[in-house]
């Protein structure tokens, strides 16, 4: 894991469930198969109500049509991030498009340890609502040391709550490395 | 300082004297359960982190009730189920229930309760949301994804945060227009749907007590969907009852002590209830039946982990009996035990079924179906801009099939009372 995460910001509101992040329809994929696992790519974010699409404006789509991947790689989501189901493909459908980290008020507990176990993204809290100072396309920066944000659009940075106990399990990248780094599994 | 029920369960299962919340702990898990939908991925994790040739920790506790996407011809629904069949019979798993076979049972949380997999005092983990159901039984039950539920399958363990506890007291007497449903959204219209993030929710009250397993795991069913870890009911006369002939052996009872530490206590008087929906597109929209009535539907839907079980199908024939739905119904028990107590159960002289039937409405065999829209061949799916009365558990855009839909999620009372009145009503005014 790098200490800096930067790439253009998709901004959504609160509440975004699982079934906005991968409708239920394509959770029948293959996971492990590599073509069939760019479906979850393909598909993320589309059950996001489209005024309600890359904040403030909304109607941008996260992945272009006939795209696999997103051109943002930064969510910035609002209170609730993940709420709903225990559905992993949420994170993994993120990841596959090519999210590194979600920047969020807060989340639902599934959505959170499934993005840190499973190693698909870094799921960070804020102590204030972003997803009202920063816009859709703007380019930041996240210092994982500074636990900070910069909205490199504007030169502003914002603090980030620290990933406190699971720190080492991101660094680490998922749980399984995280156990065999520290004894608990066989190497 | 006394501790609550839950904190006990999960001290036990960390082979520790006591815990606060907050802190992380190992937890050792009683039972493993999952479905087609995140079955097949959990597999493949496991093989690929323990090896082709990997044991799962206890063969006995990893119980596979395929479920969500049965009746449909996607191939790769079909494909999931197959890897699960492969997997049953390679692992020579015995509690592996096969669609297409007398071992089928249908949806995950009401086969777990009918099978004798809820024990009290138990810690359950499953790859569903809704695992939380299972607290009705005076356990420890929550939903993980499939990288968690990979590590149980080859450790038997999993790292969790001890959480704070909130307590619902409800007293008083039920009323007989009010459901375990109607408490719920009640709740969820006062804390909202992260009102009690990472927390357990803990259930007692006079009117708790009064209510049947299948009820209360309503109530813990929806515990989720306030963004809670878990939702808990002490065990008691009624589950050890419905034990019966279940559960073989013994189990330890926990209760909380009246000294135990809570983050927040609400109390409700349910004499004072009245029923409840939640509009679109959120599980804490609430809104009473009486200030939506009159609002234009075009679909009803009952069945699901929350409202397909054969409490909910006695309260909608109450309603049924000797009356025609005026929209498109749609049925769906939980479970193949709840299909087979429709053929079975009267309700003046006739069978559930035979009333369902003779009021039109369309029923389906057991199934998740409908209730997280599923392939599009779905039995009640939605489409286009259909307005569903629904008795499931989530309303969020999409939910239900099509995008342009919405979902009113409301107790089996108010759907019945809606197909019979062919737009919202309160079901009150029917009783």
């Amino acid at each position: 894991m790098n200490n800096k995460i930067s790439g253009r910001a998709y901004v959504l509101g609160d509440n975004i469930d699982t079934d906005q992040i991968i409708p239920a329809e394509h959770l029948v994929y293959s996971t492990s198969d590599e073509e069939e696992l760019k479906n979850y790519g393909r598909f993320a974010l589309t059950g996001v109500p489209p005024l309600q699409a890359g904040l403030p404006e909304g109607r941008k789509p996260f992945v272009k049509e006939g795209d696999f991947t997103s051109e943002y790689s930064v969510i910035i989501g609002g209170s609730n991030f993940g709420c709903g189901s225990s559905r992993e493909h949420a994170p993994l459908a993120l990841n596959v498009a090519g999210v590194k980290a979600v920047v969020a008020e807060s989340y639902a507990r599934i959505f959170y340890r499934n993005s840190v176990d499973g190693g698909f993204l870094v799921p960070f809290e804020t102590p204030k609502k972003l997803n009202e100072v920063i816009k859709t396309g703007d380019e930041v920066e996240i210092d994982l040391g500074a636990n900070t944000i910069t909205n490199l659009s504007d030169s502003k940075t914002y603090s980030l709550n620290s990933l406190g106990s699971v720190y080492d399990i991101v660094m680490a990248g998922g749980i399984f490395s995280y156990a065999r780094k520290t004894g608990m599994l066989a190497k | 300082m006394g501790m609550t029920i839950t904190e006990k369960i999960l001290a036990k299962s960390a082979g520790k004297s006591r815990l606060t919340p907050g802190e992380n702990v190992w937890l050792n898990v009683d039972v493993l359960m999952t479905h087609d939908v995140c079955g097949p991925p959990t597999i493949e994790i496991w093989k690929k982190e323990f090896g082709q040739e990997a044991k799962i920790w206890d063969k006995d506790k990893l119980v596979i009730f395929p479920d969500h996407y049965i009746f449909t011809a996607n191939v790769h629904a079909n494909r999931n189920v197959e890897m699960l069949r492969t997997f049953a019979k390679e692992q020579n798993l015995k509690n592996y229930y096969d669609p297409g076979t007398e071992r089928y049972k249908g949806v995950c949380h009401i086969a777990l309760a009918e099978e004798g997999f809820n024990v009290p005092g138990t810690v359950l983990f499953g790859t569903d949301s809704h695992t939380c159901t299972s607290g009705a039984f005076g356990m420890f039950s929550t939903g993980v994804g499939n990288t968690d539920a990979a590590f149980i399958m080859g450790t038997g363990k999993i790292w969790e945060k001890v959480p704070e506890s909130i307590k619902f007291t409800f007293n008083g007497k039920m009323p007989d227009y009010l459901t375990a449903k109607d408490l719920i959204l009640q709740i969820l219209g006062d804390i909202g749907t992260d009102g009690a993030t990472y927390c357990a929710m803990e259930f007692d009250g006079e009117a708790i007590e009064s209510l049947s397993m299948y009820e209360r795991m309503t109530l813990t069913n929806m515990a989720i969907e306030t963004g809670a870890i878990s939702g808990i009911i002490a065990f008691d006369q009624v589950t050890e009852k419905f034990l019966e002939g279940k559960v073989k052996g013994n189990y330890e009872v926990f209760k909380s002590d009246s000294d135990a530490k809570y983050l927040k206590t609400f109390t409700y008087d349910v004499s004072k209830l009245r029923p409840v929906v939640a509009a679109p597109h959120s599980p804490d929209k609430r809104a009473l039946a009486s200030e939506v009535k009159g609002t234009k539907v075009t679909k009803c839907y009952i069945g699901s982990c929350t409202g397909g079980k054969i409490t909910d199908f006695r309260f909608a024939a109450r309603v049924l009996h000797g009356n025609k739905v005026k929209v498109p119904t749609f049925i769906v028990p939980g479970s193949t035990a709840v299909a087979k107590m429709l053929e079975e159960e009267t309700f003046e002289g006739s069978t559930l079924k035979e009333i369902f039937q003779s009021a039109g409405c369309n029923i389906a065999p057991p199934s998740c179906a409908a209730c997280l829209g599923g392939p599009i061949d779905t039995f009640g799916r939605s489409v286009d801009g259909d307005v569903v009365v629904s008795t499931t558990n989530r309303n969020f855009p999409g939910r239900m099939g099509s995008k342009n839909a919405g979902v009113y999620l409301a107790s089996p009372l108010t759907v019945a009372a809606t197909a019979v009145n062919g737009s919202l009503a309160d079901p009150a005014e029917y009783m």
